[in-house]
């Protein structure tokens, strides 16, 4: 199957005071139609910037340096804004993480997702765009549409208001919706709601998403393939099972170990030394190297490149070398059961 | 059974919303505290949580209710003002977002010893800077940091910073109000970590805010769970969440996330149904320190 999305060697970079910061260093993933892709990673890793860089929403002081974004096929690398405002909505949304202030408050809920349908469709008829925004109310699970269309953000639950965000995103059935930490401002009691529509959604109209995230719970459940990213660079992707039951990144490692869920009682809970580096001037070889207790001594010299180990799972790491030393992984093959 | 050290009864607290609308944020909430025990107070965002913390640290003043801290009322102002000193360096807050709660324009030096300056306390290790440095050898952050601003430090070094100021204190009680809700998972473990360690080789009480369940279960001896201003069930962690009987504390326990997509896929989570909670009721004991809110004998 040919892919939605395809990012080939992607770099951005940002001008600040201390200098250019490379928050994407070199990044390739491709999407394909209908599959929910996860980027994980730490704040600060790029995860977020990776898909404003896509939309081209980034702020002014940043920068595509180099690569290419195919998206269905056409190269949007050096898209004008004018061009993007094409391609928003139709081939790609976006749902942000805090959905208070992603909608208006002083306009109803029901006046905003309509506001989306006519941008998408302006020969509409009102009677007619009112019907397709109960319709979209229906489709993301918000009961009593007729009641709440007259209804102002503030009314509404987070939950409640996240789907109305998620109703306007899907207003003109786009190939692609990106969902930047969708459940992080969410109670916990909402999250699994919020997700199992995502995926419901997904299922029903066929759009692949990309749902940016950093708990890996959220991950477990909605995801179908993980792209784990450190310091710019995508260190592991696969499908999820790859991810959870066979890790074979350090950092994935690190990650998983480092879940209180998973901690026995008693015990002190693991942790990853050390601190993410900063991307002014980025270490030359592997960025993980300086708290990676599997370092070899390539690590500090050369960035690894990406080791197929199956047919969807990559990491990179030297350790998949077949010079390296045979190490002992802390953790995968047999959690589950 | 160690003492007791903060002695929480019918706290209420309300805010006002206009003429006629009155918000019960906290409504008649009971617990204790024992010395160097960790009491998680979990729940929904927007269940009384924050506003319990603040009544205890004396920032609100409760509607009514009262607050023993070592046998003295904090809420009552006569009481208040005798012990005003003791109670201020004892108690201690650390705040969920680091960021607003440190001054930008001061170093970390400064922060961490603006408290001992406020309150006129002699350095026990000579000078001012020695003492924020060995604070800061305390939460693990080296002393090449004193001369940084908060702005030059990560989330999870300011939230150190704010645990070394809160520390050089030398209070009894921390009151931490969702410390980790704002870091990365790999910083996360390092805090619980320390908070572990603190509770263990210092023996300092916590009231840990938190809505992050599986971060409770690893790290509190007691757990509290509010829902809409009123503590439903309380009890052992152990005890609690292996058997919830509260119908809310059980949807809360199925909604915890499982980092394994197998079994995470399979796992339904439950709803409670707030308009079936009924506010009428009261805690009772149904094993030793394991209290449920019920109305007469059923849930």
């Amino acid at each position: 199957m040919p892919a939605l999305l395809e990012i080939k060697d992607l770099f951005v970079s940002f001008h600040t005071f201390s200098g250019e910061v490379e928050a994407v260093r070199g990044v390739s993933l491709s999407l394909r139609p209908g599959e929910v892709l996860a980027i994980v990673g730490e704040s600060g890793c790029g995860k977020s910037v990776l898909c404003r860089s896509v939309m081209k929403l980034l702020p002014q002081n940043g920068w595509i340096k180099g690569g290419t974004i195919l998206a269905d096929g056409i190269d949007i690398t050096n898209y004008t804004q004018r061009d993007m405002e094409r391609l928003r909505g139709r081939l790609f949304s976006m749902v942000f993480q805090d959905p208070l202030t992603a909608l208006n408050p002083t306009m109803t809920v029901g006046a905003q997702i309509a506001e989306a349908v006519q941008i998408h469709q302006p020969g509409l008829k009102k009677a007619a765009v009112r019907c397709r925004a109960l319709e979209l109310m229906d489709l993301v699970d918000i009961a009593g549409g007729e009641e709440r269309y007259g209804r102002y953000p503030h009314d509404f639950s987070g939950g409640m208001r996240q789907r109305a965000v998620m109703a306007a995103a899907l207003a003109s059935n786009p190939k692609i919706l990106f969902a930047d930490e969708p459940t992080t401002a969410l109670d916990v009691t909402i999250q699994a709601q919020i997700l199992d529509l995502l995926r419901d959604i997904q299922v029903k109209m066929g759009t692949a998403t990309v749902l940016v995230t950093h708990d890996l719970g959220v991950v477990a459940r909605a995801a179908d393939r993980v792209a784990v990213m450190y310091a710019g660079k995508i260190v592991e992707t696969g499908t999820v099972e790859d991810i959870f039951y066979a890790p074979q990144h350090p950092y994935t490692w690190g990650l998983l170990r480092a879940l209180p869920s998973r901690a026995v009682v008693g015990e002190p809970l693991y942790t990853i030394p050390g601190m993410p580096p900063t991307l002014i001037n980025p270490p030359k070889g592997d960025a993980f190297a300086c708290r990676n207790e599997y370092a070899l001594a390539i690590d500090y010299q050369e960035p690894p490149p990406m080791f197929q180990i199956s047919e969807t799972h990559f990491a990179a790491t030297w350790l998949l070398d077949k010079r390296a030393p045979k190490i002992m992984p802390p953790l995968g093959g047999s959690y589950h059961e | 059974m160690s003492e007791i050290l903060l002695d929480v009864q019918d706290l209420t607290h309300c805010f006002r919303l206009g003429r006629n609308r009155v918000l019960r944020a906290v409504d008649g909430i009971s617990f204790q505290l024992r010395k160097g025990e960790i009491f998680g107070l979990v729940g929904e965002s927007g269940s009384g949580k924050s506003t319990a913390a603040k009544c205890i640290m004396n920032i609100l003043h409760p509607t009514a209710g009262k607050i023993r801290y070592l046998g003295i009322n904090t809420c009552d102002p006569r009481q208040f003002r005798s012990h005003k000193k003791f109670l201020q360096i004892s108690r201690q807050i650390i705040f969920q977002d680091s960021t607003s709660s440190l001054n930008p324009r001061m170093t970390v030096a400064d922060i961490i010893t603006e408290p001992l300056m406020i309150h006129h306390i002699r350095p026990p290790r000579g000078s001012l800077r020695a003492e924020a440095a060995y604070q800061l050898k305390c939460v693990g952050m080296d002393p090449g940091y004193l001369d940084k601003h908060p702005a030059e430090l990560s989330g999870g070094q300011r939230q150190r910073v704010a645990i070394a100021r809160s520390l050089g204190m030398g209070p009894e009680l921390l009151v931490a109000d969702e410390p980790i809700a704002s870091l990365d998972v790999s910083i996360q473990a390092q805090m619980i970590n320390l908070f572990k360690h603190l509770q263990q080789e210092h023996g300092f009480t916590f009231l840990f805010i938190a809505h992050d369940l599986a971060v409770v279960r690893y790290l509190c001896d007691r757990v509290g769970v509010m829902f809409q201003g009123k503590l439903v069930e309380t009890g052992p962690v152990g005890e609690v969440f292996s058997h919830p009987l509260h119908p809310y504390t059980q949807a809360l326990l199925s909604a915890i996330p499982i980092p394994d997509p197998r079994r995470e896929r399979k796992r339904i989570p439950q709803f409670f149904d707030s308009t079936a909670f009924d506010r009428e009721g009261q805690l009772r004991e149904v094993s030793p320190g394991h209290m449920v809110f019920q109305k007469g004998d059923k849930l």
